[in-house]
């Protein structure tokens, strides 16, 4: 058995594959033919992918399909196997976790790495843009689920970036707290325009933010669906209900009969349903 | 003061308040009563002729040298040096185990040639090396430091290595892609998450330093506890041993105080510092 150290720190993450000056001006992501194999499992097998300069981006998929490894390689923590990967140089992710330096005040954390003059300024902004302004100096320990997000978020905007990684940023918040996110998201978005790739389990937190949503499977883009309509979306609307039950078939989810409550059954202690608009993926 | 009752079930439970009163008035002054009476018992040892002076001397005489030691500035001479000595070997043990233990947390290749020998290295008892270090290092102040160093680079180097390897690689992943160099990455993220494993190696270490101190400072040494303690024993100064001995034991207590202290400020941000 080979014992790999928990990390190591690499010494240069950038691929050949991925200078940003191959990058036409109006794509934020480029992706042809991407390969990242493990061994002989090829996690990614002929990924073909663009991400217009501007555009929000959900991608969906059942675990395993590929989808953090994607999002990994356009962090730039993971490298390509083949193919071209090229994007945006200005990148920024959130993840599931806040990944938040505990030892770091909350406005240290956001200014972490950013190589500008007037540092804390610019952090201080970006705190008070995800309406944090008064948590500034907390330590993250003592922040909420919510706020640490947050936080994680405004350091994410502090960079500017053309491209925004999202990996599951909502998975692990209370389903109110993912609602103020959501919006928030989507304001933040509106306001900076960047490109917008959000990773997700949830199909209705994808047709309610995204343009565009992809389904992976087997490494490679399975399907895409455009989702073009108005904001703001209420998951409610029968358009939206379409689109999410041609997803859940794409994801291999038989979905039940839409539970309706008879005054017969609204008598009884519910035990067992899978709440209906909560699949996971 | 917190002794819960003790859940065995006695059929008499109007025992257990009578018993939680007991022991309140044990915490008072009561508690030091027993080390006092043996005081004066000493004491009245000494001055009846029972315990001779080249045995032990007498408390109040041990104060009184203790007293003069400080007013001479004899005792404050020594124990600058003693503390110079252990605090120039913690400088070079903290600044080598951290190197090593950098070079070995974040590398394989580093592992593998790092770690192997310092593992071996760290079963010896290092207090047995004296003669080689004199050998090597002469009978100045070299061999003093050298062996302050290497018997405390062990709890350095373990402690912040099991620190290092224990960091969240998520962490790590986070500050690159927030586009951090690798120095950066050792300054922001990897030591200050590995703090508090090196805070723990650091109160061993001094423990450790103070010890190395009693033995290094019999070799022809001419300053410092050990030295004092070494010609005091030729001069059968029960009392000034003593006075030595309070020292060490003070020294010890001391330590402990500062390394709670540093962890006090570079911890503030652990949850258990925050609820307190």
């Amino acid at each position: 058995m080979t014992t790999t150290p928990d990390f190591i720190v690499p010494a240069n993450t950038i691929t050949p594959a991925n200078q940003p000056d191959t990058l036409q001006p109006q794509l934020a992501v480029s992706a042809r033919n991407v390969v990242r194999q493990f061994g002989q499992r090829k996690v990614l097998d002929g990924l073909n992918l663009d991400i217009k300069a501007g555009e929000f981006v959900a991608l969906l998929g059942r675990s395993g399909c590929g989808k953090t490894t994607l999002l990994r390689s356009l962090v730039g923590i993971d490298q390509v196997s083949s193919g071209t990967l090229t994007m945006a140089p200005q990148r920024a992710a959130v993840f599931q976790e806040p990944r938040l330096m505990l030892w770091k005040r909350a406005w240290r954390n956001v200014a972490l790495g950013v190589r500008k003059p007037n540092l804390k300024q610019l952090a201080l902004d970006a705190l008070a843009e995800v309406g944090l302004s008064e948590r500034a100096e907390a330590w993250p320990a003592t922040l909420s689920g919510g706020e640490a997000q947050r936080v994680a978020l405004a350091r994410a905007l502090v960079r500017e970036p053309q491209l925004l990684l999202l990996d599951e940023p909502f998975a692990a918040l209370d389903a109110l707290t993912r609602i103020r996110m959501h919006q928030l998201i989507l304001a933040l978005w509106q306001k900076h325009k960047p490109a917008v790739l959000l990773v997700t389990h949830d199909v209705d937190e994808a047709l309610l933010l995204a343009d565009r949503i992809l389904v992976l499977a087997d490494g490679k883009v399975a399907a895409e669906i455009p989702n073009t309509a108005a904001r703001p979306r209420h998951a409610d609307d029968p358009a939206l209900q379409r689109k999410r039950r041609e997803l859940l078939g794409l994801l291999g989810v038989e979905e039940a009969a839409p539970f309706v409550a008879s005054s017969a059954e609204a008598s009884q202690p519910i035990t067992a349903h899978t709440p209906p608009e909560r699949v996971a993926a | 003061m917190s002794l819960s009752l003790p859940q065995t079930g006695l059929p008499n439970s109007s025992a257990a308040p009578r018993w939680r009163i007991q022991a309140r008035h044990f915490s008072g002054l009561s508690r030091f009563a027993s080390p006092l009476v043996l005081l004066v018992i000493w004491e009245v040892a000494s001055r009846t002729g029972l315990l001779p002076a080249h045995i032990i001397a007498a408390p109040t005489s041990i104060v009184s040298t203790f007293a003069d030691m400080v007013a001479s500035g004899e005792l404050p001479r020594h124990l600058w040096v003693s503390l110079a000595r252990v605090a120039k070997g913690l400088a070079l043990s903290i600044t080598l185990g951290t190197v090593l233990a950098l070079v070995a947390g974040l590398s394989r290749k580093g592992e593998l040639i790092v770690d192997a020998p310092l593992q071996m290295l760290r079963t010896l008892p290092f207090l047995a090396l004296v003669p080689l270090f004199i050998l090597w290092f002469g009978i100045g102040e070299a061999p003093k430091l050298a062996l302050i160093t290497f018997g405390t680079i062990f709890p350095v180097y373990l402690n912040l290595y099991s620190g290092i390897r224990s960091i969240d690689s998520k962490l790590i992943e986070a500050g690159i892609s927030l586009g951090l160099s690798r120095s950066e990455l050792i300054t922001h993220v990897i030591l200050p998450g590995a703090l508090p494993s090196f805070l723990v190696g650091l109160r061993y270490a001094l423990g450790i330093g103070w010890l190395s101190l009693v033995v290094v400072e019999q070799i022809n040494a001419t300053e410092g506890i050990g030295y004092l303690v070494g010609s005091a024993r030729d001069f059968m100064r029960t009392d000034i041993i003593v006075v030595c001995l309070l020292v060490y034991s003070l020294l010890g207590l001391l330590t402990d105080a500062l390394v709670r202290l540093i962890e006090r400020h570079a911890l503030a941000w652990r949850p258990s510092f925050l609820r307190s």
